[in-house]
């Protein structure tokens, strides 16, 4: 797939030369996979130039929006993604969006070297009746609204009208969305969670959630930490049936060259056999539910427009290679009835003009990070345009699978150098930053620098510490826009 | 009379270690009051340095042990072992580490890179390191539950397996060789590139 120049010397005597011109890069977006790309390339090349630019006038992506309020730890990589923000050779730029603000192509002209590590923003969909329906949301959406982001605040979801909630999924986002439906709320108001949402959380009536998964335990896509925290909580009642435990062979087969999905099994085995039951008006109980594949969903007769219920095709696993089984519908169907639906089934990333992009697979093609111009086989190198992160393999992974990531990403890119791959970009002199930031200046784009960020991060602490709380986010464009605009009263 | 003392002395130890890094970690994770107050501690540290952690400054208490806590005395404070860290090219540093200190803020003070995202809180897994002979790795006390969690995220993944900053300098460990994962990509036991979020 890599297609090699034949042109080494002729390269390096140029790149002796261009040693003296740095290497503009330009990074969108400001998450794990766009900052850990920005260290490495700083560490890497002593004269490069990196600018990170993101759409939101805060920086971090899904550590500030997708990291739930009560996992103040795994936020604590802020601090070093700050110092790379805050590194001589680097600035960051907020309110800059790709595609608006500015285009690829502009990008393009500008440095010399472009990597997107814009995430995905969208979702995955079922395509099953009634997912229109009130009251079906995406957990990307509910995650949104109760961390803040600006963009979350309308979601307004009704938590009075009813006692159940269905979660469709069973990964890690799933049981964040369970453990914030469940937890008491007198516990997550000391987080970082948003006011409008703790407010609501206050005043809802849920008490039953069902996390539902069409495969069996041995399948689930959580881990241990996560299902541990959620197993612990306070005053739960878990359920788990046991014959939902019965381990087939191919069951075992993955179980053990499997550590994570060991465990995971045997946690929730303990849960299944060890919880008593309590007893209580306003139980909380939470079902864990195997082999059901949502097959539609339910309107509500009283209050129409409005989902009521989901149906399930129950299943049976399925070999379809060696560890693989995939669920399979037996015909037997099943309601859970609710009020609402939460679909934690994936996220899936949207693509941007001139991006190629596999809409199959949601991520844009590429080989180790090196941006394709399609998904066939004859596809070429797009030059000086790189990946990285989930728009690069998909939204998966943790933090830090991001690290690696960049550090291939990164490897792609010095290697793309040193063969002349980018010779045609890096031979011209690219305007970089001062480009970049004349061209927003042009367009009236109000940019959003660290040091506004900063004001930001002051005034929401601040705000925070009367409350008893790490912060108090700032969770609409024109608060975040404000803030970056006020003096420097509250700057440390 | 002196077999009392002696087994007095080692309960205490016990008590003193659970109570320094179980009851700790577990407050970590809870994510009440006290881990809340925790993170503006970890915003204000200055750092003139990109790459140096000297946010360990205040990281210190987090990995008390308890040499601190024996009758041995002071002089325990300024005894060091020496410590060898391989990095992924193969290339080998000697370093002393004090007795007391994990192997993660060692790293981070000889300018070793070992990633330490969430700083010691035992909320990731990027200060993976291998401990090369069998015999170093028994001498360490069991992962607890909090640590394995976090070990089943690690790249690289090995029978050997522990998190850097849960491996804290004793007198016994003096000589331990620990290699940063990439180093050993062909060693790793379970293959398995895990894939979860």
């Amino acid at each position: 797939m890599r297609i090699f120049r034949a042109r080494k010397l002729l390269c390096r005597s140029f790149s002796n030369t261009l040693h003296s011109e740095p290497l503009r890069v330009c990074v969108v977006g400001s998450g794990p996979a766009g900052c850990y790309t920005a260290e490495k390339m700083l560490k890497a090349r002593e004269q490069a130039q990196v600018d990170i630019i993101d759409r939101l006038p805060t920086p971090f992506g899904l550590v500030r929006s997708g990291v739930a309020p009560d996992h103040p730890e795994t936020k604590i990589v802020v601090n070093q993604f700050s110092r790379v923000a805050q590194h001589e050779r680097c600035s960051f730029f907020g309110n800059v969006t790709l595609g608006s603000s500015v285009s690829l192509s502009e990008l393009r002209r500008l440095y010399h070297v472009v990597v997107l590590a814009y995430g995905a923003e969208s979702d995955r969909n079922l395509g099953i009746p009634g997912e229109n329906l009130k009251g079906v949301l995406s957990a990307r959406e509910f995650v949104w609204w109760y961390n803040g982001h600006p963009d979350g605040q309308n979601l307004d979801p009704d938590l009075k009208s009813t006692d159940t909630a269905v979660i469709l999924g069973q990964g890690n986002v799933a049981l964040d969305v369970a453990r914030i439906l469940l937890r008491p709320t007198s516990e997550l108001a000391t987080t970082d969670i948003a006011s409008h949402a703790l407010a609501t959380l206050e005043e809802s009536s849920i008490r039953v959630v069902y996390l539902v998964g069409r495969r069996g335990p041995a399948q689930a896509a959580c881990t241990a930490k996560e299902l541990r925290e959620v197993l612990g909580i306070k005053n739960l009642d878990i359920s788990i049936q046991e014959s939902d435990l019965i381990l087939t062979p191919a069951d075992e087969e993955e179980l053990k060259s499997n550590r994570i999905h060991r465990r995971i099994f045997e946690l929730l085995s303990k849960a299944a056999t060890s919880r008593p039951r309590h007893a209580g008006l306003n139980q909380r109980r939470l079902h864990f539910v195997f082999f059901r594949k949502p097959d539609s969903f339910q309107e509500s007769k009283d209050n129409t427009g409005h989902v009521s219920g989901v149906r399930f095709e129950k299943t049976v696993l399925e070999s379809v290679g060696p560890g693989k089984q995939i669920a399979v519908g037996t015909g037997e169907f099943e309601d859970i009835k609710c009020g609402i639906v939460l679909k934690s089934i994936g996220y899936k990333s949207v693509p941007v003009d001139g991006l190629p992009f596999d809409h199959k697979k949601g991520i844009v093609p590429n080989d180790e990070g090196r941006v394709l111009s399609d998904t066939s086989d004859t596809a070429a190198l797009e030059e000086g345009l790189y990946v990285c992160g989930w728009l690069k393999r998909g939204p998966t992974g943790i933090v830090a699978t991001n690290l690696y990531c960049a550090e291939e990403t990164v490897s792609s890119i010095l290697e793309d150098l040193e063969n002349g791959v980018l010779i045609s970009s890096t031979a011209a002199l690219k305007p970089g930053r001062n480009g970049l930031l004349k061209l927003m200046h042009d367009r009236n784009v109000r940019i959003v620098s660290f040091n506004d960020w900063e004001k930001i991060d002051s005034e929401e602490r601040r705000l925070g510490s009367s409350r008893n709380k790490p912060r108090e986010k700032l969770a609409t464009w024109n608060e975040l826009l404000t803030a970056t605009a006020e003096g420097t009263e509250y700057s440390t | 009379m002196l077999n009392l003392n002696s087994r007095l002395a080692r309960v205490a130890i016990s008590i003193a270690k659970h109570l320094s890094t179980r009851d700790y970690t577990s407050m970590c994770r809870a994510g009440y009051t006290p881990t809340a107050h925790l993170q503006p501690l970890f915003q204000q540290n200055s750092l003139t340095n990109l790459y140096k952690g000297s946010m360990f400054k205040k990281h210190n208490f987090l990995s008390t042990t308890t040499s601190n806590n024996t009758a041995e005395g002071g002089s325990e404070q300024n005894e060091t072992i020496s410590v060898t860290f391989v990095d992924k090219d193969g290339e080998e540093k000697l370093i002393k580490v004090p007795i007391g200190m994990s192997m993660l803020e060692a790293a981070h003070q000889n300018d070793i890179e070992l990633e330490g995202a969430c700083e010691g809180s035992l909320a990731c897994s990027t200060c993976h390191v291998i401990v090369m002979d069998v015999e170093y790795y028994n001498k360490l006390e069991d992962p607890t539950d909090e640590e394995n969690d976090m070990l089943d995220l690690a790249f690289g993944l090995c029978e050997t397996s522990r998190l850097g900053c849960q491996v804290i300098a004793t007198p016994e460990l003096d000589g331990v060789r620990l290699a940063l994962p990439a180093a050993t990509r062909n060693f790793a036991v379970d293959g398995y590139v895990p894939k979860p979020h």
